[in-house]
């Protein structure tokens, strides 16, 4: 094996932060390396640079034994350098082929491009029909778009953001044979990811970034998943064990509730039903896009269902928008942290008004209390250790783990009596999920009722007493944790009922 | 009541003529929405094109200069709205607003000396037979030039937006930005292009209007067609073809109250008149009424302002 790529010294900085700092390291051909890293240790900057969205401000890289310094994606591409981002390119209302070709600088006709599609997506066990909409598509489908359209181009290094966050088990196994077929066939992998138990598993070597420094390197093979979470983090990594589960008096009952999705290419909810004890944290895991911002919609208000549907504490709420039902305890935390759960432009005081307001009182008279409301975001960024300048800075300046801890946060300081999350720690680093988990943990025990929606199948495994899926917008009976396999999950949540109701029963 | 004065054959030639400016404009405001930029100022273009044409027209004595003037006036306005909207990132329904009302008024200081002038005539196309043929004949072959381009036009936009990759590229923009210039296009560069090509057309469809449709300048002269034009590009669920429905239906509503007016139905001239925009206003509702499937057709990005992060 000869050097693909070597880096030397690699720096950039952004005003008040160095996101790289000399930056080395060399990856060979055919391999696949991990890169490791909190979030905001400098992995998405690093890779900017190598795919040419991003200028460094000094050192070198030779790929190949040449000079690369690609100034735009393009040139990156020619050289061989393809990516697969954290969140797709895609174009929802195009087809797969339309998509396929925006992504290729010089694109075959219709005809040889759609039969080049079918022959790569065999190929590598990827199947694709390039005629389909990208909106019709499941993440995994859009995922491999994304990687087909890479591999037509022929790379000699493909970069993968965070490639296996939203996908189920089998299709993380069916990728990764594929990226394993590809380190075959010589193409290097630069692989980006939270789930240090795949990096182990897949990577044949990882270089550990934290505030902008190669730290460490390492084989994966060798190393255990806690030591790697180790040297990312620089310390030791506290792991709290689950508590014991004691379910108290009902808290919610949904019963029957239907909601047609109001977006193109969402999913309609059809007859959910559960009914949740305080004290219990209740897991919704299922492949994205299956019902789970439609659950969120009708649970948080947004979107208004018959009354009876819903009951909190036995009351009728289906009719009430957020608002009220904030008033009576049921609060929630949206997926989509930037736009969704706070406003990108206001300040975190501000977006922590927005959801406060009624449970901390901060507007008595409608006039805002701007010393309280000062007070309750100061002690949102303490309690929840949320890295800002200050309260004073706009939300989209924050990272997105230290923003998801801020909107978190946010909901358990209004102590509510029920609260729902969705993806709480999408894109968050393991020492800062491991805090989310932990806060959650604590709200349940001191007498709440937890949702908590996500496609992490461990973290579920890790916080939830009871356990659910949701597939093609059915959710199956929640079930005691303990006892479920991984496999069986998977299968519930490709939308096998009878593995759910072989399992229920 | 008497409709044996009512000519089918005359009524769809002047339905055409009426639907001609419209078909331009909205033709034009498609191509700019499936950028992703929602441009109100199409009245504007249009009527700054009115004026720009009709004065290159009668200057040079020739129409077709005055068409060529007409479009080159609606695109240099437009590159204003561009230039705003594009790089300084200002408000596009603020801003397409404010372009309307400008060009009202600018159209009105340009051509403040030609009113009550005559522009030189287009000459129809005759074809030596074949225009002489009966019904036929007229239907197809007695047009003046830019009605026959107007189609070539759609044709030629259905093509290169469905056909071409310079028309897909367009289209991914409209549909996510961000992901259009993560692969590495200049989305800004191609919306300018975009809104500089809906200007052309624009000032092409109020040329029509101010030297084959009336044919003189007066201030105003528009009346709301690009209005209508806007309207007709959501009728049309962004596809080229059905423009031509939308504008030959408008077209065509509008010819017929003017008929009927002439006949002397015993309904008021006020309600007749304001037909075809309530027919516009009723078709959008409906069109509307489908949330699904009006989100399913219109760009994902219209309307909203593209600023790279990196």
């Amino acid at each position: 094996m000869s050097v693909l790529l070597d880096i030397q010294g690699l720096s950039k900085s952004y005003p008040g932060v160095k996101a790289n700092d000399d930056v080395s390291f060399q990856i060979q051909e055919g391999e696949i390396h991990a890169l490791l890293g909190e979030n905001g240790a400098g992995k998405s900057t690093l890779v900017k640079m190598i795919y040419g969205l991003v200028r460094p401000d000094s050192g070198t890289m030779v790929l190949n034994g040449e000079k690369f310094a690609p100034p735009k994606p393009f040139f990156a591409r020619q050289k061989g350098v393809s990516m697969v981002f954290q969140h797709f390119s895609l174009f929802e209302a195009l087809t797969v082929a339309e998509n396929i070709t925006l992504g290729m600088d010089v694109a075959p006709n219709r005809k040889e491009l759609s039969a080049q599609i079918r022959k790569v997506s065999n190929e590598y066990g990827l199947p694709l029909d390039p005629d389909r909409l990208i909106g019709d598509l499941s993440v995994g489908e859009r995922q491999r778009v994304e990687i087909i359209r890479c591999l037509l181009q022929d790379p000699r290094l493909l970069i993968m953001d965070e490639p296996t966050s939203v996908l189920t088990p089998q299709e993380v196994d069916t990728l990764f044979g594929t990226l394993r077929k590809l380190s075959e066939n010589g193409v290097a992998i630069l692989y980006i990811s939270h789930k240090l138990d795949e990096i182990k598993a897949l990577c044949d070597h990882a270089t550990v970034l934290r505030m902008g420094k190669v730290v460490d390197t390492c084989i994966p093979a060798n190393e255990t998943a806690r030591s790697m979470a180790e040297m990312m983090i620089g310390g030791e990594l506290e792991i709290h064990a689950a508590t014991e589960f004691t379910p108290g008096a009902e808290a919610l009952r949904v019963e029957d509730l239907n909601l047609a999705s109001k977006d193109p290419f969402g999913t309609s909810l059809k007859n959910v039903s559960f009914t949740l004890r305080k004290g219990e944290i209740l897991g919704i895991g299922g492949v994205a896009g299956n019902g789970q911002d439609e659950i969120l919609a009708a649970l948080s208000g947004e979107e208004k269902v018959t009354p009876e549907t819903i009951l909190l504490g036995g009351k009728a709420i289906g009719g009430d928008g957020p608002n009220a039902r904030r008033e009576k305890g049921l609060l929630s935390a949206p997926e989509e942290r930037l736009g969704h759960a706070a406003a990108p432009m206001m300040t975190l005081t501000q977006n922590a008004f927005l959801t406060g307001r009624i449970r901390k009182n901060l507007a008595p008279n409608g006039v805002i209390n701007h010393r309280k409301t000062t007070g309750f975001a100061e002690e949102i960024v303490k309690k929840f250790d949320v890295r800002t300048p200050g309260v004073h800075v706009a939300a989209k300046a924050l990272s997105g783990g230290n923003l998801q801890k801020f909107v978190i946060g946010r909901e358990v300081l209004q102590s509510p009596e029920v609260l729902v999350v969705n993806q709480p720690t999408w894109g968050v680093d393991a020492a800062a999920a491991a805090s989310i988990r932990q806060a959650l943990r604590q709200l349940a025990v001191s007498g709440a009722a937890v949702i908590v929606i996500s496609q992490d199948l461990d973290e579920l495994m890790e916080i939830s007493d009871t356990f659910a899926v949701l597939a093609e917008g059915r959710l199956s009976k929640p079930q005691p944790s303990d006892g479920l396999s991984i496999e069986e999950i998977g299968l519930m949540m490709g939308g096998d009922l009878e593995v759910a109701n072989h399992v229920d029963a | 009541m008497d409709f044996s004065s009512l000519n089918a054959v005359a009524m769809i030639v002047l339905l055409i003529g009426a639907a001609t400016p419209i078909l331009l404009a909205a033709i034009g405001e498609l191509v700019v929405e499936k950028s992703g930029v929602l441009n109100l100022g199409v009245e504007g273009m249009m009527i700054i094109g009115a004026v720009t044409g009709f004065i290159a027209a009668t200057t040079t004595g020739s129409p077709m200069l005055g068409f060529v003037g007409g479009a080159i006036g609606g695109a240099v306005v437009s590159m204003l709205f561009a230039f705003l909207t594009q790089y300084l990132l200002s408000n596009q329904v603020a801003t397409g607003l404010a372009l309307t009302m400008f060009g009202l008024g600018m159209a009105a200081l340009i051509g403040r000396n030609y009113n009550g002038i005559k522009p030189p005539r287009a000459e129809r196309l005759d074809v030596p037979g074949l225009s002489d043929f009966p019904i036929l004949g007229e239907l197809l072959f007695s047009h003046d030039p830019i009605i026959y381009f107007s189609i070539v036009l759609v044709f030629a936009v259905w093509w290169f937006l469905n056909r071409s990759r310079a028309g897909l590229v367009l289209r991914a923009c409209g549909e996510n930005h961000d992901a259009a210039h993560s692969l590495g296009y200049n989305v800004q560069l191609i919306r300018f292009g975009a809104i500089m090509f809906g200007g052309a057309c624009a000032g092409l469809g109020g040329a029509y209007v101010s030297l084959i449709r009336v044919p003189q300048w007066t201030e105003g002269m528009t009346a709301g067609v690009g209005w209508i034009a806007l309207a007709i590009v959501v009728f049309a669920s962004w596809k080229p073809w059905r423009v031509i429905l939308g504008a030959y239906m408008f077209g065509g509503i509008t010819i017929l109250q003017l008929s009927l007016q002439a006949l002397g139905i015993s309904i008021s001239g006020a309600y007749l008149s304001m037909t075809p925009y309530v027919v516009t206003i009723v078709v959008l509702v409906i069109m509307s009424a489908d949330r699904k499937r009006a989100s399913l057709n219109a760009p994902a990005c219209l309307g909203r302002s593209f600023h790279a992060s990196h």
